[in-house]
């Protein structure tokens, strides 16, 4: 698949957006900036943005806890995710939602969801109005190796199958779900294998690399957009942090190997890209920094705009509990 | 007057509303053949693009109609009231809650149909009447109608509505019979119910009955016989317990002074504990005698109708229970 290099180089762009944006993320909640729950996705940004990139904006995604990442892959604007993770009035969701809850519907955001499994149902009937209405926008939805074990997961594959929802399951198997790895609670070798119980492809993919991501994600949006039904597509990839910030309890050691850390952050998505665009004479190192530090420069700004944006108002609170409001009881 | 069955009320109202509105979809476990009666003729009518058939698996076809209403269907789905806690986590966590987490980007047009089949010896797991569960929960409008006009009216209003709406269908009102105005008859051609209106069903000036989808018949009918004793009973119908009436429910104890409650729910955190505790709190200084709740009993639904019968409102209950406030 011959991919343009404005194409490569935004998916460089966005993932050091990911990244760039988690490490600041990280850095503030040290620092007591916002608190509750908030799960970086440094080491897995291919796997969104690999995906993301292959879409139109009138295409649909969801995602999970591990939130920051699928928004922006798909174009999400920093200042207003950041601010939303500071609980602020110009956050995505006016500081109603917070680090589990980035959703932007302009640009195909359906949300990500603290409840894991629990947007692929919600991702299935996207899919769904797009064969009703005869349109040619497809879903996608974001789902660890954990929520794959979920029922929501099972009954949205295989309703999405013998409906031939245009919807693609991409499973981001870093392997853990919480501290708990995925060998010793799915019963197949890979996530992936589970696509024939619902008779859709299923492809396991280096979720490192974000060109296999992109190439495997295009051939099940083709294919769902010529109304051939869904796909499952798993990521292999890797969390180099722990599972949540502000979960210090959990010991690394006590369930992953300092040793396997090592080996993934060896094959680090950003790293892996980068080479290969220098290497195959697509961008000169300088072009790749180039994007870094101006990523860098936009994930300063975005905190600056967070952190100047006001905090709600306490007459917010009821605001936008319905479309149609009713009286408070 | 047309008189109507009640079940057909709701099936004119999805005629119509499917008829209105191309956005407009209704999935569910059987709907095409009908085997509950709501959904007849609209497989015919609309096809099967609008008329699906759903494996069982509430789960994510009450998540699937939140995803098709976010992108600008307007879902309608069937359900029993009995399947509806396989499906709770989209129910809780995505249909209530999406809206107000996402910072209001998002309307959520879906309707919930739940029927509640019970008192026909259909035993524990078929035979739920959990409204009130869901009045707890933030984000839902509830619905619970009590005569094939209002199911009409309020269904049709439901599906209109731009937030998730639960239809509670009781099932012991399924063969009942009612008017229903035909659409010529009325001033915009259709029959449209606004929410967070009560219905004064009888006027009364000694005890207010406020009574809640399949009570409302028990509860007529003890007015009724109480009349003849000289008691005059004022029985009122929330039609929606979210929103609430309150006002015409606290206008009428004014009146009244006593206030019982028939709530074919647990009595527990029941609808009717809500509407006690409102007039208890805002309506206190009109009380001249203590609340009485006439909701089912705190038991699960046993099988044996010797039994079964013993759990819920009737006619007699509520008519000792007005008796007692009159003590």
């Amino acid at each position: 698949m011959a991919i343009d290099k404005d194409l490569l180089m935004l998916m460089l762009r966005r993932m050091w957006t990911i990244r760039h944006f988690e490490e600041t993320v990280i850095d503030i909640y040290a620092k007591g900036e916002f608190g509750g729950a908030a799960h970086p996705y440094i080491g897995e940004e291919a796997v969104a943005v690999g995906a993301c990139v292959a879409m139109q904006d009138t295409d649909y995604i969801a995602g999970n806890h591990r939130s920051h990442g699928h928004p922006l892959a798909k174009g999400g604007d920093p200042k207003r995710a950041m601010a939303e993770l500071l609980g602020r009035v110009d956050g995505y969701c006016k500081g109603k939602g917070g680090s589990m809850h980035l959703a932007d519907f302009s640009i195909g955001i359906l949300g990500e969801s603290g409840i894991l499994g629990s947007s692929l149902p919600v991702a299935t009937g996207a899919a769904l109005a797009s064969k009703i209405k005869g349109e040619d926008f497809i879903s996608a939805v974001f789902f660890g190796d954990g929520a794959s074990n979920q029922g929501a997961c099972h009954e949205s594959m295989n309703l999405a199958s013998v409906w031939k929802l245009p919807i693609i399951f991409i499973c981001e198997n870093n392997q853990y779900a919480v501290t708990t790895s995925y060998r010793d609670t799915v019963a197949v070798e890979h996530v992936s294998d589970r696509a024939s119980a619902y008779n859709m492809p299923g492809v396991l993919v280096d979720g490192q690399d974000v060109v296999a991501m992109y190439e495997a994600v295009s051939v099940a949006i083709e294919r769902a957009r010529a109304g051939d039904g869904p796909s499952l597509v798993e990521g292999l990839t890797y969390r180099y942090e722990e599972h949540s910030l502000g979960l210090g309890r959990i010991r690394r050691g006590e369930y992953r190997p300092e040793e396997e850390v090592e080996m993934w952050r060896q094959r680090d998505p950003i790293v892996i890209h980068e080479k290969r665009l220098v290497e195959q004479g697509v961008a000169s190192q300088e072009e790749c920094d180039a994007v870094k530090d101006e990523v860098r420069k936009e994930i300063d700004e975005a905190l600056e705009f967070a952190r100047n944006s006001p905090f709600p108002e306490p007459e917010a609170l009821f605001d936008d509990m319905f479309a149609d409001p009713i009286p408070q009881p | 007057m047309p008189e109507t069955v009640f079940v057909n009320a709701i099936n004119e109202a999805l005629h119509e509303e499917m008829q209105r509105d191309e956005s407009v979809f209704i999935m569910g476990e059987d709907i095409k053949r009908s085997i509950y009666g709501a959904t007849m003729g609209l497989l015919e009518e609309f096809g099967e693009k609008r008329v699906l058939d759903t494996p069982l698996s509430e789960n994510a076809f009450f998540g699937a109609a939140v995803g098709a209403a976010a992108v600008g269907m307007r879902p309608i789905v069937e359900t029993l009231t009995s399947f509806m806690w396989v499906a709770m986590d989209q129910l809780v966590s995505q249909a209530a809650k999406m809206r107000y987490m996402f910072g209001g980007q998002v309307n959520l047009p879906v309707v919930y149909r739940a029927t509640m089949y019970y008192g026909g010896g259909s035993a524990a797991h078929h035979s739920d009447r959990s409204y009130p569960m869901f009045m707890n929960m933030p984000g839902l409008k509830i619905v619970a109608p009590s005569n094939p006009a209002d199911m009409k009216g309020l269904m049709k209003t439901a599906v209109r509505d731009n937030d998730v709406v639960i239809m509670f269908e009781d099932g012991t009102l399924f063969g009942s019979r009612g008017e229903v105005p035909a659409n010529e008859d009325l001033p915009n051609g259709e029959l449209l119910i606004p929410f967070g209106v009560a219905n004064t069903l009888r006027e009364g000036t000694d005890v207010t009955v406020v009574a809640i989808a399949g009570s409302v018949p028990h509860a007529m009918a003890a007015a009724e016989e109480l009349e003849a004793d000289g008691i005059s009973v004022e029985v009122i119908d929330p039609r929606t317990l979210v929103p609430l009436d309150k006002a015409t429910i606290l206008a009428s104890v004014e009146k009244t002074g006593r206030l019982v409650i028939a709530d074919p729910a647990h009595k527990v955190c029941s609808a009717a504990s809500e509407i006690a505790s409102i007039v208890a709190e805002e309506g206190f200084w009109s009380l001249q005698a203590p609340i009485v709740k006439v909701a089912s009993e705190q038991v699960h639904i046993p099988y044996s109708p010797v039994l079964e019968k013993l759990v819920y409102p009737t006619k007699e209950k509520i008519a000792a229970a007005v008796k007692r406030t009159l003590e």
